[in-house]
């Protein structure tokens, strides 16, 4: 066997796997099954850490944020242009400009990833409680709820739907923009990518890896879309009539 | 601490350089945004304009919006191989969702009574889209422009980590050779790049709106509300 592989044309070696893999085919399944659970599964769960993490700091701080610009009209403006220019600087430039400060660390890459989820979520907050009508604030008011009462039983509850579809626009952000972190941390979906590549372009890895980025954005997705209608029932029963 | 000072030294002694990658980072925008804007808008104004197709228009961008942008150049790699043609497919698929949602809705959304008015003006369908329609539609569907302009010209540095032509990319993945200082500056000028192009088109944005429009403008606004719609995807 060994022999018979010596006297074959110079193929590129992917490694000592089946005849699919050592012939870069398009897509082996053998090395899929082979490596998933040592290669594919922990970069999925990676994956899904660094998005997880990076969306609940970055939700704690820009929540905070929008209910300081909600009562305080004049935080809205500085806050929204750091996190504009934030949002704007590409991730591969982010990521290396924090490197000098806290090295190849996952916290470079969490601190990328939580600043690209601030505008978003923030945003998102500060219109959907912006949009909840006077009348309803009125009415409220005029049954005797507190001003911190108005907050979470009246506007915070009408203002779920924006805030969960800013969530939703972050998660995928961050989801997306995870997979370039691997540049830093060699965790995520990422870490396979890059690998693939270096592996003379092994194909069969970069479908793995990259259909389970694409997969897994849009089962987050999926998913917040059904959490957000879970979570405001009401929209549903209004529109049954 | 010390390597960020020593960037600025490193962008000041290698200008052409520099300039030289910024421009191939255009470039390989340019060209991508020029194939994603000639598919993507005559569709969408047409879409907007027979006031069609909206469950499509609207949902291709929520799922072009959650596509992460380095595995769809993974995943296109594979298949068409290394290259600045590949990047510039991967770019396209990434550009067109937000742009065709955006010409779809800003036609869509134009007054029906203008649109009345004008066909009452005996103006023909030709005359309705494209006197009518078009310009009241350009500041949003303007604002969609920039936004996938920005996010064009900020992924094509992703190349260079897959081993393709990516610009200034290409000097920030290559510490071997230009070392912190250098992939930090590199890193700066991607970053200036990006927010330069963003205020570059905010003032084409400007420049497009129908003079009648622009008082009632507020054009971090428009941005917004369009973002609203179609937020920007993530690079």
């Amino acid at each position: 066997m060994i022999l018979a592989q010596a006297s074959q044309p110079v193929i590129p070696n992917f490694g000592a796997g089946s005849s699919c893999e050592r012939q870069n085919g398009a897509f082996c399944w053998s090395w899929v099954r082979d490596n998933w659970s040592d290669v594919l599964w922990p970069a999925l769960r990676e994956h899904v850490i660094l998005t997880l993490l990076a969306v609940v700091i970055g939700f704690a701080i820009a929540f905070a944020l929008a209910l300081a610009a909600h009562r305080r009209g004049w935080v809205e403006r500085p806050v929204t242009i750091t996190t504009g220019v934030l949002y704007t600087i590409p991730s591969l430039a982010l990521f290396q400009l924090l490197v000098p400060f806290t090295k190849l660390t996952t916290l470079t890459a969490e601190i990328a990833l939580v600043s690209y989820t601030l505008l978003i979520i923030f945003r998102n907050t500060l219109a959907g409680l912006r949009g909840v009508p006077d009348d309803v604030r009125e009415s409220a008011r005029g049954m005797g709820l507190s001003r911190g009462q108005l907050l979470w039983r009246v506007e915070l509850p009408l203002a779920l739907p924006s805030i969960v579809a800013g969530v939703r626009i972050a998660t995928v952000t961050v989801i997306s923009l995870a997979t370039v972190a691997a540049f830093v941390v060699n965790k995520g979906l990422g870490a396979p990518i890059f690998d693939a590549i270096q592996r003379s372009v092994f194909k069969t890895e970069l479908f793995a890896a990259g259909g389970l980025a694409v997969a897994l954005a849009l089962a987050a997705d999926a998913l917040l879309v059904l959490a957000q209608r879970a979570a405001t029932p009401w929209a549903r029963a209004g529109r049954r009539t | 601490m010390k390597d960020i000072v020593d960037a600025f030294p490193f962008i000041a002694d290698h200008v052409s350089l520099l300039l030289g990658k910024a421009g191939a980072q255009l470039a390989v925008a340019a060209m991508a945004m020029a194939v994603a804007l000639a598919v993507a808008v005559p569709l969408g104004v047409w879409l907007g304009h027979v006031h069609r197709g909206s469950f499509l228009a609207i949902n291709v961008s929520n799922v072009g919006r959650a596509l992460p942008s380095l595995a769809i150049i993974a995943i296109l790699i594979a298949p068409l191989g290394l290259g600045r043609s590949t990047l510039i497919i991967a770019l396209v698929v990434l550009a067109v969702p937000p742009i065709l949602t955006n010409a779809y809705t800003a036609v869509d959304g134009v007054d029906r009574d203008v649109v009345d008015a004008a066909r009452g003006m005996g103006m023909r369908e030709r005359d309705v889209l494209l006197r009518a329609e078009l310009p009241l539609a350009l500041p949003l569907l303007f604002a969609a422009i920039r936004t996938a302009a920005v996010y064009v010209v900020a992924t094509v540095p992703l190349g260079a980590l897959v081993g393709t032509e990516g610009g200034l990319g290409d000097i920030i993945v290559d510490q071997a050779s230009y070392r912190l200082p250098g992939v930090l500056g590199a890193a700066l000028c991607v970053a200036v790049l990006a927010l330069g192009v963003d205020a570059l088109f905010a003032g084409l944005q400007r420049l497009v709106t129908p003079r009648g429009l622009r008082a009632r403008i507020d054009y971090a606004a428009v941005q917004t509300e369009a973002s609203a719609t179609v937020p920007r995807p993530a690079y």
